[in-house]
């Protein structure tokens, strides 16, 4: 059966199971649809978590940056699994002790404000528009490659599916389709890397291949990628060329950023006991450190097996994955000397980088650029993103093989984009709705209400699918920058800090925020000429930036909270409670919190 | 925890980022030990770092006679984490 076919299968039944778990799970109650009524085995939820969590980024687009950054691209790797240390140490279990509903929920009650929760709304509802934008770019490449529709299309098929599990589901719809989501796209991201890892190394666990013996005898894997790729003037596989503060604020950023994250947070809400946040937390990091310990390995066969394909390929013969990537516009050829002859180098190709096609073909009938040809003696650009999709095609894998990696980078695309569709909708109908402006209405009207805007954030994430922001992981690399600067801040020293109040969360918050937000803003889109190091304050990128928000954000908390009236008594003792150990004295706390702490009455 | 803190740091920022330049003259294997720790032994450590965490406070809580009673969900959890 031919890939396409195959493909149409694969995610067709995905879709079918998903549907068929939503409508088995539905909500009846804004406890159930905002956190799963909280009765969430922990096991479960940890494989939620890592479905909710692992995107379009970690899925499509981490291994392909691994494979041609090397060794920088580790700061993915290790920001994207730190910040799970944060979490379960200093944020998940208490934020679960306190037994809320949402992000905004916690900030608005700890800090006994309108103004508080509402611009924790403000940030919850950034944070996670830009993060989905990342993963409609997914949904749309995967669509237009394997199923050949048009990608507009392809973004409203993938709207539709979500809006029908995530508006009728609500959190306890979402929580056992992630787990399905995680089961389908482990399984399609460990299927070709095994076949690959036996293919290169005969070693058939791909973890363990990275630091194996090539099959040829040639030596070590990594040891034969650094001659190839130093031969080839470009930066040895296992050599860095990021600076190494900027290594360390990148981290650092997506470290932080990820314990910040609200549609992270919420998952720890829906176990049963705090000490159920613990080991969830655990759990969710085990299902991650699955895909996490592979991708190095598949971004350095995939290196290996793209060099050896592509490097000399006479345009002519080239194989089908080639002309297909080429066509949808991801892979792009310069002849530059004339030969006909794909020559692949060190340095980019083209400038400015990104392909821009003109409708005429070449003498070999390669699509023609209007870029600029560069110095450099490199002719092909080869769009990151591909790289996990198009390795199974390039290694010569069997065709449901294929179509599996199809199917997985949807799951991944999805479940993400459902979790943060549902901490959007609860943003606007519970903290903004039910706890700001409109008390008095119903739980049954506030589901409705969060039905009706979980669907209204659907259609603004469709449009950011159909005109798409660049590469998945830059964009979702933003979102990370600006949790770490607005939340974390607030919610560690709202846990550790009695001292903590209103005026210095919300100074911390809009500090961070405003200051990361215009750094990036500056460099991504005002000037971009100057994004480069000269230009970089300290030497660190806007993707690290976050890091410094949220120092900022720490030391304007610290001085703000030391000027003004610390918080009312009763909050002091809360936040004492809290820590205690146990759980039977925070649930008198909890009833209690909701009379006493109504923001109407306090600020 | 503090303790444990320390490692998460030691092993990212401080094996994985600014000493493996020069962890890398040590090898694991086919791996330079520097590009070990930040592509893959960083993470294995994390997952540790949880599971320590989680079963120190375990015993916490149970010192503190604070056994959590709400067994709304009996799973596989209950044996690792008691």
């Amino acid at each position: 059966m031919s890939a396409q076919l195959l493909t149409y299968i694969f995610v067709g039944a995905t879709f079918a199971l998903y549907i068929g778990i939503a409508i088995w799970s539905r909500s009846a109650s804004t406890s159930e649809f905002y956190v799963a009524g909280g009765h969430v085995n922990p096991v479960a939820n940890g494989a939620a978590t890592a479905a909710d969590w692992m995107s379009a980024a970690s899925f499509l687009s981490m291994a392909g940056i691994i494979a041609f950054e090397g060794a920088d691209g580790a700061r993915y790797l290790m920001g994207w699994t730190g910040g799970y240390v944060l979490l379960a140490l200093l944020l998940a279990p208490y934020l679960r002790k306190f037994s809320k509903f949402t992000v905004p929920d916690f900030v608005g009650d700890r800090y006994y404000s309108s103004a508080a929760r509402l611009v924790a709304v403000v940030c919850v509802i950034f944070i996670s528009f830009t993060y989905v934008a990342g993963q409609m770019r997914g949904v749309g490449v995967v669509f237009s490659r394997f199923l050949e529709v048009d990608i507009d299309l392809g973004v409203v098929i993938g709207m539709a599916i979500v809006f029908f599990y995530a508006v009728l589901g609500g959190m306890k719809g979402i929580t056992y389709t992630q787990v399905a989501q995680y089961c389908v796209l482990i399984f399609a991201y460990l299927v070709p890397a095994i076949y690959i890892s036996i293919l290169l190394t005969s070693n058939p666990l791909p973890m363990l291949g990275l630091g194996s013996t090539v099959a040829d005898g040639s030596g070590y894997l990594l040891d034969k990628l650094d001659g190839l790729t130093t031969e080839l003037g470009m930066t040895a596989f296992t050599d860095g060329s990021k600076s190494t503060i900027d290594m360390l604020f990148i981290t650092a950023a997506l470290m932080a950023g990820t314990a910040g994250l609200p549609h992270v947070i919420v998952r720890f809400f829906t176990v049963p006991r705090v000490r159920d946040a613990r080991i969830s937390a655990g759990y969710a990091l085990v299902f991650i450190a699955l895909l996490y310990l592979t991708a190095p390995a598949v971004a350095a066969f995939a290196r290996i097996n793209i060099i050896d394909e592509v490097n000399g390929l006479t345009y002519q013969d080239a194989p089908e994955w080639f002309l297909k990537w080429e066509d949808i516009g991801l892979i792009a050829w310069h002849d530059k000397n004339e030969d006909g002859k794909v020559q692949y180098r060190g340095g980019a190709a083209l400038s400015p980088t990104k392909p821009a096609f003109s409708e005429e073909r070449g003498e070999f009938g390669q699509r023609l650029v209007t870029n600029r040809p560069t110095e450099s003696d490199n002719e092909v650009y080869i769009d990151r993103d591909i790289i996990v999709l198009a390795h199974p095609e390039i290694a010569k894998l069997p065709n449901w093989v294929i179509a599996l990696v199809a199917a997985g980078g949807l799951a991944a695309a999805l479940s993400t984009a459902a979790g943060l569709l549902l901490v959007i909708s609860t943003a606007v109908s519970h903290d903004l709705l039910k706890k700001t402006f409109m008390p008095g209405i119903s739980d049954r009207q506030e589901l409705l209400y969060a039905r009706i805007s979980a669907a209204f954030a659907i259609c603004v994430a469709g449009l950011a699918g159909i005109y798409p922001p660049d590469y998945v992981a830059q964009v979702v690399a933003f979102a990370f920058g600006l949790a770490a600067a607005s939340f974390f801040p607030v919610l560690l020293l709202g846990i550790f800090s009695t001292r903590m109040n209103k005026e210095a969360a919300i100074a911390g918050m809009l500090t961070g925020l405003t200051f990361t937000f215009s750094y990036i803003v500056y460099f991504k889109f005002l000037n971009t000429a100057a994004n480069t190091p000269e230009y970089w304050w300290f030497g660190i990128s806007p993707e690290g930036i976050g890091t410094l928000g949220m120092m900022l954000n720490f030391v304007v908390a610290f001085a703000v909270s030391r000027v003004t009236p610390p918080p009312p008594q009763d909050i002091q003792d809360m936040v004492r409670a809290i820590r205690v150990p146990g759980e039977t004295q925070v649930r008198d706390i909890e009833a209690t919190s909701e009379d006493t702490l109504a923001p109407a009455s306090r600020s | 925890m503090l303790g444990l803190l320390v490692i998460w740091a030691g092993v990212s920022f401080g094996f994985g980022i600014l000493l493996a330049d020069w962890l890398d003259q040590f090898r694991l294997g086919g791996y330079k030990l520097g590009f070990w720790f930040s592509q893959q032994g960083s993470i294995l450590t994390f997952v540790v770092l949880i599971f320590v965490y989680a079963w120190r406070m375990g015993r916490i809580d149970a010192v503190h006679g604070s056994e959590e009673k709400e067994d709304v969900i009996v799973g596989l959890d209950d044996r690792d984490a008691s």
